[in-house]
């Protein structure tokens, strides 16, 4: 894992802002530096200013204030063609009137290449991204797939350090994105280029990433590895913008250092470990993930805690069971269990308890 | 809880259509039998056993009879307001059935002689155009086929016209004659007997028939031949000119002025044509109806003073007598002819083929190029001046481009003429821009510039007036260039200039296509603008078109100008399909 020093960072952004009207801030205060190789992803909803930061690192925006710095250097006045960085746009922005070697070739013609160089590049590109047999046809003439793929290699022809991906895989249906997840990441450790993604996809974050940072709301909610991301949430909005998630509302009653006792709506009282949230008596939203939850007293901890709940409805997707349970007036609570030989499928209308570890349940921001 | 899914465009998880393409294609390369239908070596079958593709037809005709359905009116308006005109138009181009309806037996009778021989035609050429003159000029169409045959020898019109009126005279001197033997033979009721037999008599058919098509054309109206006048059988085998001439007048008399042959003054005609059968026929036999004062007036016929056709036209106009006219007619008696095409680049069609019109008279040629060549520096101009708006409009906010849409629009919503006009008030020399120019001191009050009444004007009011279908197209093309192009040209390494000329502008080239056909096709063909601003050196060839069209009234030389004006735009279609590709023009 990267470290995440300002010192030796590649890529920097400086308490950068930016506004496109003078009124309302896309990005506030952004501050990110992120180490030579590492592969960041951007991750948050639409509007919440991932790839505002994406552009402004491209050169087509300019920060309203802050400094952007690439290998020490400030970029803000270096227009977009000189800065070398690759960029693989969401529509993929193959020129549609040029075959796909000539659009590989392109970078290379600008930059004075000669041919014989040009050709031998261009090939090793497209080999690198099994097209190698593409090289004449037109981008229209591809699959989406494919055209991914070109996208790509034309990023990588002219041999950036840094590589900017644009939502790239977004029109692509579901088996094709995972594959290229894996083709995508494994390129650039091969390469040992330096990508920034931006998604607002969470799986595709998750798989690919060597850290997320997630953007809401102009700035960014938390920057760590996946799992860290996953398993810890700084905030509510992490916790339930990542993966699925059970909330509950309660009030903390005592705080007993690394736990914090929560008194559900309900009267309920439950175990947590307190991440975001003050003092006795704040309102809090406690987070357990679906999969952590158990209903067989045999798996639970003899000292957790046990809440009552009802069965609402049973789903079975195959690898796992999804049920719905109405837990402290939250009708929409999710246990996942795993599809395994010995375990019990609910019924609708049951009535049981159902507990977690201490550990997995965190109390965040109301 | 929840995934936040994007709602922007292109964010979709469904496959694109490409893919599903591509899964196709891999599918059917595999190999998967059919799930349904027939044994893999007949044709395809659908479930209840008649064949796939009849099957389908059914199932397709009344969405095709529905759609056939709603585009019908326009359909119908199309075909009557504009495909059956043009097709009128093309044939206007060639025909020219007038010379041979006006005078049949005149065309007949010339067909055997020899143009070249420089000598006069004979005597059966006068007598033909003596009887179809005549009735050609109580028809009054005479003149028509003189101003016809004007277009081709100047002065045939006034020769035609003044020959029209002199036609009597020679039927009326034999009038005289014909009276001074037997009064009746100045009676209808007399030649009406003559003509017609013994009531049971048999009918001559064949001339009835002939001279109701004569008539008929002349007169423009269908006539129906078993009910007009038909003489009867002996007497036309007996005197066939007389007869042919006498049915003439009689359906004549009939159809056009709805008289009764019986009762009116015979035409002057009926004379000369029977003194010439008189000349061959044996009338003593003759039993029929006024058999006596026939065989009277055969006998006395010795003692009317007669003289030839040739020399009754002599008589008439002296220009009769002189191989040229006879020439022309002769060269435009075929019913569809190369004259107006050869008129059209400046040739004239003559007894010895196509040959080059007099210096003076070429100017068509001359015509058509410069049409040809305002219209391209026009669409030059639309260009160079359309492009930057266009992809100005294309790259700024929607509201600001459509503001500046509306200003582009706003030549539309003000009348043609009125912009024109604003033009006329501008680039004369007592106008704007040079009173501008003489207050600014720039040019010297006695030397105005002339910028009206000449090519300029032309190409200045037109670039202006033909702008917005210049940007509309480039507009709605460049609209559809997503900005990423060029930033991931710029991304590459591109300068803005290599981006825009290597990126951008390719991607424009169809809306600059379209543009430029539409503007040219519309400057080849525009009329009012060069009319008012072109003075003589700005005028284009539809000008021309529409003088002969209102002025000249040579509608074939008209059609032929059009017809090649749009032959040479079909052309240019054409070559422009060869050279760029139809496929890449976009309207949007």
């Amino acid at each position: 894992m990267a470290s995440t020093g300002t010192d030796g960072a590649f890529v920097e952004f400086d308490r950068v802002q930016k506004s496109y009207d003078g009124e309302t801030l896309v990005v506030k205060d952004l501050n990110l530096s992120l180490p030579r190789g590492e592969f960041l992803t951007m991750l948050g909803p639409s509007g919440s200013g991932k790839t505002t930061c994406l552009m402004m690192l491209a050169g087509f925006e300019t920060a309203t204030h802050g400094d952007i710095r690439l290998g020490g250097v400030s970029i803000n006045n270096i227009p977009p063609h000189k800065r070398g960085i690759g960029m693989v746009f969401q529509n993929y922005a193959l020129f549609p009137h040029m075959t796909v070697a000539e659009n590989l070739s392109f970078p290379l013609e600008v930059r004075k290449m000669n041919k014989s160089e040009r050709e031998a590049k261009v090939q090793r590109a497209l080999d690198m991204v099994q097209m190698g047999a593409f090289g004449g046809r037109r981008p229209a003439q591809l699959s989406g797939g494919q055209q991914q793929r070109i996208a790509l290699a034309r990023a990588l022809v002219f041999e950036a350090e840094l590589v900017l991906m644009d939502e790239p895989l977004g029109a692509l249906d579901k088996q094709l994105r995972e594959h290229m997840q894996f083709e995508i990441k494994a390129i650039a450790d091969n390469l040992g280029i330096t990508v920034v993604y931006v998604t607002h996809d969470q799986t595709e974050a998750l798989t690919m990433s060597d850290r997320v940072a997630v953007f809401n709301d102009g700035v960014i909610q938390q920057l760590d590895p996946p799992d860290t991301l996953y398993e810890a949430p700084k905030n509510s909005f992490v916790a339930q913008f990542i993966g699925e998630n059970n909330t509950l509302m309660g009030t903390v009653t005592k705080m007993n250092g690394e736990i914090a006792e929560v008194t559900l709506d309900d009267g309920e009282v439950i175990d947590t470990v307190p991440v975001n949230v003050g003092a006795v008596g704040d309102r809090t939203l406690v987070s357990i993930r679906p999969e952590r939850v158990e209903f067989n007293k045999d798996r639970l901890q003899p000292d957790a805690h046990t809440v009552h709940a009802e069965v609402m409805e049973f789903i079975y997707m195959g690898d796992i069971y999804r049920t719905r349970l109405k837990v402290a007036g939250n009708d929409n609570f999710i246990v996942k269990t795993r599809n395994a030989p010995d375990q019990r499928r609910l019924q609708a209308g049951e009535k049981l308890e159902i507990g977690w570890r201490p550990q997995d349940c965190r109390a965040l921001d109301a | 809880m929840s995934t936040i899914r994007g709602t922007g465009p292109g964010t979709a998880d469904a496959p694109s259509p490409d893919d599903a393409l591509h899964e196709a294609a891999a599918l059917s390369d595999r190999d998967v039998p059919p799930p349904h239908g027939a044994p893999s070596d007949g044709p395809m079958l659908a479930a209840d056993g008649t064949p796939l593709k009849k099957s389908l037809a059914r199932a397709l005709r009344l969405q095709k009879t529905r759609a056939l359905m709603l585009i019908a009116p326009l359909l119908i308006f199309v075909l009557i307001s504009f495909i059956v005109p043009i097709g009128q138009m093309l044939w206007r181009s060639v025909e020219n059935d007038i010379v041979a309806q006006t005078l049949p037996h005149t065309v007949q009778e010339l067909a055997g002689w020899d143009s070249a021989a420089n000598e006069l035609p004979p005597e059966p050429v006068f007598e033909a155009m003596y009887f179809d003159m005549f009735i050609a000029a109580e028809a009054k169409s005479h003149t028509k086929l003189g101003t016809r045959l004007n277009y081709e020898q100047t002065g045939m019109s006034s020769l035609f016209r003044q020959s029209g009126r002199k036609l009597d005279d020679l039927g009326k001197d034999y009038q005289k004659a014909f009276k001074a033997i037997d009064g009746d033979w100045s009676k209808g009721e007399a030649w009406f007997e003559l003509m017609s037999g013994a009531a049971d008599a048999p009918r001559a058919a064949d001339v009835a028939a002939a001279q109701a098509r004569n008539v008929a054309t002349l007169i423009d109206t269908p006539i129906a031949a078993r009910d007009g006048f038909a003489p009867s059988q002996e007497i036309a085998d007996l005197l066939p000119l007389t007869a042919r001439a006498y049915t003439a007048m009689a359906m004549f008399m009939q159809f056009e002025d709805g008289d009764d042959p019986a009762g009116e003054k015979p035409w002057e005609t009926l004379y000369p044509a029977l003194l010439r059968d008189l000349e061959t026929a044996d009338v003593s036999a003759y039993a029929g109806p006024r058999a006596g004062m026939l065989q009277t007036l055969a006998a006395a016929r010795g003692d009317i003073e007669q003289i030839s056709f040739t020399d009754a036209f002599a008589e008439i106009d002296e220009d009769w007598v002189v191989a040229e006219p006879w020439r022309t007619i002769q060269t435009h008696a075929r019913n569809v002819t190369p004259g107006y095409f050869l008129n059209a680049v400046d040739m004239r069609l003559t007894p010895d083929g196509a040959a080059a019109q007099p210096e003076d008279k070429q100017i068509l040629i001359r015509l058509f190029q410069r049409t040809l060549v305002m219209s391209l520096v026009i669409m030059g101009s639309c260009i160079l001046l359309g492009y930057p708006i266009a992809y100005l409009l294309a790259n700024l906010p929607m509201r600001t481009a459509n503001i500046l849409l509306i200003l582009v629009l706003l030549p539309f919503w003000t009348s043609l003429l009125v912009r024109t006009s604003a033009w006329k008030v501008m680039l004369q020399q007592q106008g704007v821009i040079n009173d501008t120019l003489v207050w600014l001191g720039l040019v010297a009050d006695e030397s105005r510039l002339v910028m009206i009444n000449n090519q300029f004007g032309t190409i200045v009011a037109m670039t202006h007036i033909l702008l917005p279908f210049m940007i509309l197209p480039m507009y709605s093309v460049m609209q559809t260039i997503p900005p990423s192009y060029v930033r991931a040209a710029k991304s590459l390494g591109a300068t803005n200039w290599t981006a825009f000329w290597r990126v951008y502008f390719p991607q424009s080239v169809p809306g600059i296509g379209a543009g430029s056909i539409l503007v040219f096709i519309l400057a080849i063909g525009y009329y009012i603008t060069p009319e008012i601003v072109g003075g003589t050196k700005g005028v284009f060839i539809s000008n021309r078109i529409a003088y002969h069209i209102s002025s000249s009234l040579n509608w074939g030389l008209a059609a032929a100008l059009g017809t090649i004006l749009l032959a040479v735009v079909l052309l240019l279609y054409w070559c422009y399909d060869k050279i760029v590709g139809i496929d890449n023009v976009k309207l949007g």
